[in-house]
């Protein structure tokens, strides 16, 4: 069936909710609004105000309250307008959900979901355009992932719900529009599985969330110039599917990591050190990165394309790697 | 001790009850004494905040509880996990760093937990604590229980982002939570004077429509009857309420700040120590001929065989084995719902999670 990724969203909460009491949706404008992107649209006329809940702007607080339910034995899921926002709530993410479980020597697990878009969308400047993946991949205690297609939106948010873990989704506000075949009846997707997108035996693009789809542009555009690329999902950052980057990479003994956010100690900088490590022999190039530039995000229109990781750097990388001329 | 009661009525009058939290109380400052001494010799590392001359907030606050409620505290919990019921072995262990510690010896002074006695942790983070009682209480009411979750911290606390909100959601949904304010004055070195906008803090509570009431925090039998009414409060109107309980510290902030010296003075702390609140309530027990000299002394000697015998568990317990430092990172299961399900708005139950 083909879905936006916003109802895609809205199938996985409907799903959970009905099949387990213990779900609650909570956060900014999610009842009465139907949520800031319409991500929870008809959830409050279905489960009513205990279970789809209006906050006060307030996001370190509701953020720690979700955690408190969750450590009595509920499952709440937590909606972030934007993770540009979830800034303030990052105490309760980190030192409380991700560290409760293990400060409490096992006592108390933290069965919730942060989940709200994440990164740029279009001139909306430097606050709210931050891409969150390598902040959060780094916690251990957290699992993360970056659904890109409206199927894996439905399968990743489903089985978010579902593990017993703190996870953080991260979506995308340019991604809600965007329509794709997602399978029919209880789909899930299990975290920390990579998926490949695209096969070619040429080069590996290694990239994942929003920018799955510069890649696939990528791959398009280079196969009409007889280039093969691998296009690897990640899809869950944290935990990594090393050996899905390992296969993919002894295949093509090329790879470009491309990543959403800034460059230094960034999500791709993590890979490109499994990449050295894993596959040092197999390698027939270093290893590039393609990533938003090292400021602040613009919001003059030429300045911000010039920031963002796109497709036409990423056929650059390729080319390099490639030793062909671009 | 007196916890497993529910009654809250006052307990004034009450000759078992009197010996009960008097037993506490000593029980608290002998084991944190015990404590001061391990910390000196390099048993207990890290961080070490002691609640010596608060003994009677924690415990008459936490004697009005049922078993099926929730304590949640901060850094300085030592005590509450004593009033609460956890064995001073498992408390000593968790100091010690020892696989028998009541965190399996991850957590230290400042996370002390015990899912058994509902103890929802010793939290670092200053005021990280109030969101996460405010969620438990949100839970409560979302499953229609009884229940009511305790929240302690200091009055440094209410100047912090995590108090305003929590309190404004308290009180915008009607939550089963109390708040206590543990006003020792200080908050590490800067007195409450030079930190709040306001001094009488409890009246913040008007800004979040919420009852407050402020209360001698010396005197455990005025901490009881305030608590208990808020808890009844909680229990049968779903109300929220914040309780100032003013209170001192006899001893430095941590383990490494001096009693008296810099930010207050010797004479100051002389003054409080008249108060202390483990005479307060021996005094007036002796003056009801509730209790003589002689089983005084009997009730200190239990108490400190008792704290020996924790220290010498506490020794003798190994380090956790080095396997430990991956475990209990992440719950590696899925739980199944169908293993648990819970209507919401349905029975006080909490549902275990597969994993727990
Ligand atoms: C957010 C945060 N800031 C600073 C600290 C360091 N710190 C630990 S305890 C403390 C004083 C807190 O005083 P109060 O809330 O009155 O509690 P008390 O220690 O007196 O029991 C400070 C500043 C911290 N743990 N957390
Ligand atoms: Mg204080």
């Amino acid at each position: 069936m083909i879905v936006t990724y916003r109802d895609a969203l809205n199938q996985a909460l409907r799903e959970e909710m009905e099949r387990d009491d213990r779900v609650f949706l909570m956060g900014e404008e999610v009842a009465v609004y139907q949520g800031a992107y319409k991500v929870s649209k008809g959830l409050l006329s279905e489960f009513g105000e205990m279970r789809v809940v209006d906050t006060p702007i307030t996001e370190l607080g509701f953020a720690g309250v979700g955690v408190g339910a969750a450590m009595v034995g509920l499952r709440p899921v937590i909606e972030f307008m934007s993770w540009n926002f979830a800034l303030l709530a990052l105490d309760q993410v980190v030192n409380s959900a991700a560290k409760m479980l293990y400060m409490s020597g096992g006592q108390y697990p933290i069965p919730m979901v942060f989940r709200g878009p994440s990164g740029a969308a279009l001139q909306l400047a430097a606050q709210h355009s931050q891409a969150w993946e390598s902040w959060l991949a780094h916690i251990p205690g957290l699992k993360v992932v970056t659904p890109g297609t409206p199927a894996d939106a439905k399968g990743l948010l489903k089985s978010a719900i579902r593990d017993d873990n703190p996870v953080v989704v991260l979506e995308g506000e340019m991604l809600y529009n965007t329509k794709g075949d997602v399978p029919e009846g209880d789909h899930l997707v299990p975290l920390g599985a990579a998926e490949l997108k695209r096969e070619g035996d040429h080069c590996s693009i290694i990239t994942n969330g929003k920018m799955i789809l510069v890649a696939l542009q990528v791959a398009d555009q280079l196969a009409s110039e007889g280039i093969r690329v691998d296009v690897l999902d990640l899809r869950t950052v944290r935990p990594l599917d090393v050996p899905a980057i390992t296969a993919s990479v002894r295949k093509t003994n090329r790879a470009v990591v491309l990543e959403e956010g800034w460059e230094m100690a960034g999500i791709g900088a993590q890979i490109v050190d499994t990449i050295q490590r894993e596959c040092f022999d197999d390698l027939d190039a270093p290893v590039l990165r393609v990533h938003q530039a090292d400021t602040p995000m613009p919001y003059a229109k030429n300045l911000e394309r010039a920031a963002k990781p796109d497709a036409a750097k990423t056929i650059a990388a390729v080319k390099k790697v490639m030793y062909v001329a671009n | 001790m007196a916890k497993r009661r529910a009654d809250t009525r006052n307990g004034v009058g009450d000759r078992a009850l009197h010996h009960e939290l008097l037993r506490t109380m000593l029980l608290q400052r002998r084991f944190e004494e015990r404590c001061a001494e391990a910390y000196a010799v390099g048993k207990i590392g890290g961080f070490c905040h002691l609640y010596i001359g608060q003994e009677a907030t924690g415990t008459g606050a936490i004697s009005v509880l049922r078993d099926d409620d929730y304590v949640i505290g901060t850094y300085r919990d030592h005590a509450q996990a004593i009033a609460r019921g956890i064995a001073p072995r498992a408390i000593m262990a968790e100091l010690f760093g020892r696989i028998d510690g009541c965190s399996g010896g991850k957590g230290g002074s400042m996370h002390l937990f015990s899912r058994e006695h509902n103890f929802l942790g010793g939290h670092g983070i200053v005021g990280g604590n109030i969101p996460l009682a405010t969620g438990v209480a949100f839970a409560i009411k979302y499953r229609g229980g009884d229940q009511v979750c305790l929240c302690f911290f200091g009055e440094a606390a209410v100047n912090i982002g995590s108090f305003h909100e929590s309190l404004n959601m308290a009180g915008l949904w009607k939550l089963p939570v109390i708040y206590v304010i543990e006003n020792n004055r200080y908050g590490m070195g800067t007195a409450l004077e030079r930190a709040s906008a306001i001094n009488d803090i409890a009246e913040r509570a008007r800004a979040y429509d919420m009852p407050r009431s402020v209360v001698d925090g010396q005197d455990v039998l005025a901490v009881r009857q305030a608590v208990g009414e808020a808890v009844q409060r909680a229990r049968t109107e779903c109300v929220p309420t914040l309780i100032e309980a003013r209170t001192y510290r006899f001893m430095g902030h941590s383990m490494s700040d001096a009693a008296a010296g810099t930010y207050r003075s010797k004479a100051e702390l002389d003054e409080q120590l008249k108060r202390d609140p483990i005479a307060l309530l021996r005094s007036r027990m002796q003056d009801k001929g509730e209790i003589t000299d002689a089983e005084v002394t009997a009730l200190d000697a239990e108490v400190r065989a008792q704290c020996e015998d924790a220290w010498q568990f506490a020794d003798q317990s190994p380090e956790p084995p080095l396997e430990a430092l991956y475990e209990d990172v992440l719950v590696d299961t899925t739980s199944d719902p169908e293993l648990a399900p819970v209507a919401a708005g349905v029975p006080p139950t909490v549902a275990p999670i597969a994993a727990a």
